[in-house]
């Protein structure tokens, strides 16, 4: 062991993808070349399947052939059980692709009577080997041979010489190991395998399992040291990789319409940020479900898929009531452009949902994500569990440049305090608030902040109705902001009062006009006498000239008459 | 190889001896090329079925060297390994069979310790 020690590089060793969802990233390409890897885990922990995965994707997806030694499991058990996770071992056996070698060692049977060696072993494995060219090599588990031969001693020194055999046939070799009390493993075999150690662990906490992946050695490599959790589904093995996101998302300018155009123009005149995150918090039955919906039907209306995690309501459900509010998710659903994915929160752990939902993600590719509602995830975890869940969750969507939007029950007085804290990893928060009054309930709608954007302080009445969710200015005025009924009696009172007003500006207005009219009629007539004064003036004038020159005339004659001269 | 050149066949002898009736033992030594332990066991196990078997039973000796695929057949893991193939049930013995004692108890040919 130590001359391998010894001889073991100090730079980053040479990898070999495993094909393992999410493990090849946090262990930054898989497992090292031709050396054993160390698995360890507890009864159920999917030591065998990360084994057997390990193998089939070699096969199939990097052409390495691979030799699956069982000490526990009988190979028929093995295609069968693993036929269910798609895997066809069948198949691949019978292209040379893989072999199965069943060691059966039953210790009734096994009579000890001096020295011997495990030359056997090496002899069948190596003839699998041989047989396909294998590249890599599982063995499942390995200890099962402490209880079939009685001498330790020899057993570990065969089992040392076993680990250096591989690693001389540079075979990458994945080896299972049950977990011991207190150790990595139940016969200290982690003192033999010296470059990649890995702890798969099936805990129960509260009833509720989780799968978390742990990588507690790898020589020669920068590696997470978290615990990362896993999924084991139809599709086999899932890590979640979880350190390897920093805070390194680009920001998107493009805009996403919310669905509600008032609401878009609250939010700057064009909706949400593409990628960004949005929380819309709000009491019991204040609409926030509509609002999503109105944002997964906006989003597919425009050919974009959206992905519907619905903790509460089946799809079915779902689609009845928003149907009542206007929104037909129906065809959304029935084209393929949403996907609805109802389940309840307590069905599984914290970290299996955000598993789940990731695998979801990545095989959906949807370009919105909807939970709905997120804080139903507090009966699987505590406040800080969710909070740093769903940090991952939001971390990961916006590396992706996913939008995700978010809707959080809250309870009582506390309205702008969500219970996880979640708020603060949100670029957008919107909340709904009860307005209680008049003996009436209504809805307030608040932009409270939204990153990046000139967005409004203003609240806005929210309405729901057969045609769809509402905007409306609220009553703002001396008598206070008002909304509902009041606001409408509001509103009709000012109309009223409005209306006398004009009403008696009109009055007045008329009775200027009359007056104004009457003072115009007495001066026409003071004008008009004026005027017959003038003209008899005139008239006088006139006659009196007419005298005059007929007086002058007669005096003419006159003179006539008498010859003067 | 040498081992199985001078495999001898002795089971024409009937020559029944004190211990148990008249059963004919056929055994299988499974070896992995020419090792000292290998070359150990047949000799501890001639010895052996020359005292206690003698004209009743057959050696056949395999070396998975030349036949590795035999080693999966009979579940070898160790070397040396000795099959009891008859009488029945099977048993295996494992070592270069120095401990004489163990070997007759594991052929049945001394009554086992409790």
């Amino acid at each position: 062991m130590s001359s391998s020690k010894k001889s073991t590089p100090v730079k980053q060793l040479e990898k070999v993808p495993t094909g393992i969802g999410g493990f090849d990233e946090i262990t930054g390409g898989g497992v090292p070349k031709g050396r054993p890897t160390l698995i360890c885990g507890g009864p159920g922990s999917g030591k065998t399947l990360f084994g057997m995965e390990f193998l089939v994707r070699g096969a199939r997806e990097f052409n390495e052939p691979g030799v699956f030694m069982s000490f526990e499991e009988k190979d028929t058990d093995l295609v069968e059980n693993f036929s269910s996770l798609g895997f066809d071992i069948d198949d691949l056996v019978a292209r040379d692709k893989m072999a199965l070698d069943y060691v059966h060692i039953e210790r009734s049977e096994i009579l000890e009577t001096g020295e011997f060696d495990l030359e056997g072993l090496f002899v069948r494995l190596g003839f699998a080997i041989d047989s396909i060219g294998a590249k890599r090599v599982v063995l499942d588990t390995i200890e099962a041979l402490f209880s079939g031969f009685p001498n330790e001693g020899i057993l570990r020194a065969e089992i040392r010489r076993l680990f250096r055999w591989l690693k001389d046939r540079s075979m990458t070799a994945v080896i299972t190991c049950e977990q011991g009390n207190g150790t990595l493993t139940r016969h200290g075999l982690e003192e033999y395998v010296s470059d990649c150690v890995i702890l798969l662990d099936h805990r129960m906490i509260e009833q509720v399992a989780t799968r978390r992946l742990r990588i507690v050695k790898y020589r020669g490599t920068t590696h997470g040291t978290n615990e990362y959790p896993f999924l084991i589904d139809e599709g086999g093995l899932y890590v979640l990789p979880i350190t390897s996101i920093g805070l390194a998302h680009k920001a998107l300018t493009e805009r996403i319409s919310s669905g509600v155009p008032r609401l878009d123009t609250m939010l700057g005149g064009e909706g949400y940020f593409r990628g960004s995150s949005i929380l819309i918090t709000g009491t019991a039955g204040t609409g926030k479900t509509s609002l999503a919906a109105h944002f997964a039907n906006s989003v597919c209306s425009h050919g974009e898929k959206c992905l519907y995690l619905a903790f509460e309501e089946s799809e079915s459900q779902m689609v009845r009531n928003m149907r009542s509010v206007g929104v037909d998710l129906q065809p959304l659903l029935d084209n393929g452009l949403l996907h609805c994915h109802a389940m309840r929160p307590t069905l599984f752990g914290l970290e299996m949902h955000l598993v789940g939902m990731n695998k979801l993600v990545r095989d959906f590719k949807p370009s919105v994500v909807i939970m709905d509602p997120v804080s139903n995830m507090i009966s699987v975890g505590s406040a800080a569990e969710v909070k740093s869940a769903l940090m991952r969750f939001v971390d990961s969507l916006k590396m992706e440049g996913i939008t995700a939007l978010f809707t959080c029950l809250i309870f009582g007085q506390h309205q702008d305090l969500t219970d996880m804290g979640v708020s603060s990893l949100m670029d957008t928060w919107l909340t709904v608030r009860d307005i209680e009054s008049g003996g009436e309930r209504n809805r307030g709608l608040y932009v409270i902040k939204s990153r990046g954007m000139a967005h409004s302080n203003q609240v806005r009445e929210f309405m729901l109705s057969s045609d769809g969710v509402r905007l409306v200015d609220v009553y703002v005025g001396p008598g206070g902001v008002l909304t509902g009924a009041a606001r409408l009696a509001r509103e009709s009172k000012d109309r009223q009062e409005e209306k006398e007003r004009a009403e008696e500006i009109g009055r007045k207005q008329r009775g200027f006009d009359i007056r104004k009219l009457s003072v115009e009629a007495q001066v026409a007539g003071m004008m008009a006498d004026l005027s017959a004064q003038e003209k008899e003036l005139e008239k006088i004038a006139k006659e009196e000239a007419n005298r005059k020159a007929r007086a002058d005339r007669e005096l003419a004659e006159l003179a006539r008459q008498r010859h003067a001269d | 190889m040498a081992l199985s050149g001078d495999n001898p066949l002795m089971g024409e002898e009937e020559n029944a001896n004190e211990t148990a009736p008249e059963r004919r033992y056929e055994l299988r030594l499974y070896v992995a090329g020419q090792t000292l332990r290998s070359v150990e066991a047949f000799s501890n196990l001639k010895k052996i079925c020359e005292e206690y078997l003698k004209g009743r039973h057959s050696i056949d000796v395999v070396d998975l060297m030349e036949n590795p695929k035999l080693a999966r057949g009979d579940q070898i893991l160790a070397i040396p390994t000795l099959i009891r193939k008859l009488p029945e049930p099977i048993r295996k013995i494992i070592g270069n069979l120095a401990d004489t004692e163990c070997v007759l108890t594991g052929l049945d040919l001394r009554p086992r310790k409790s």
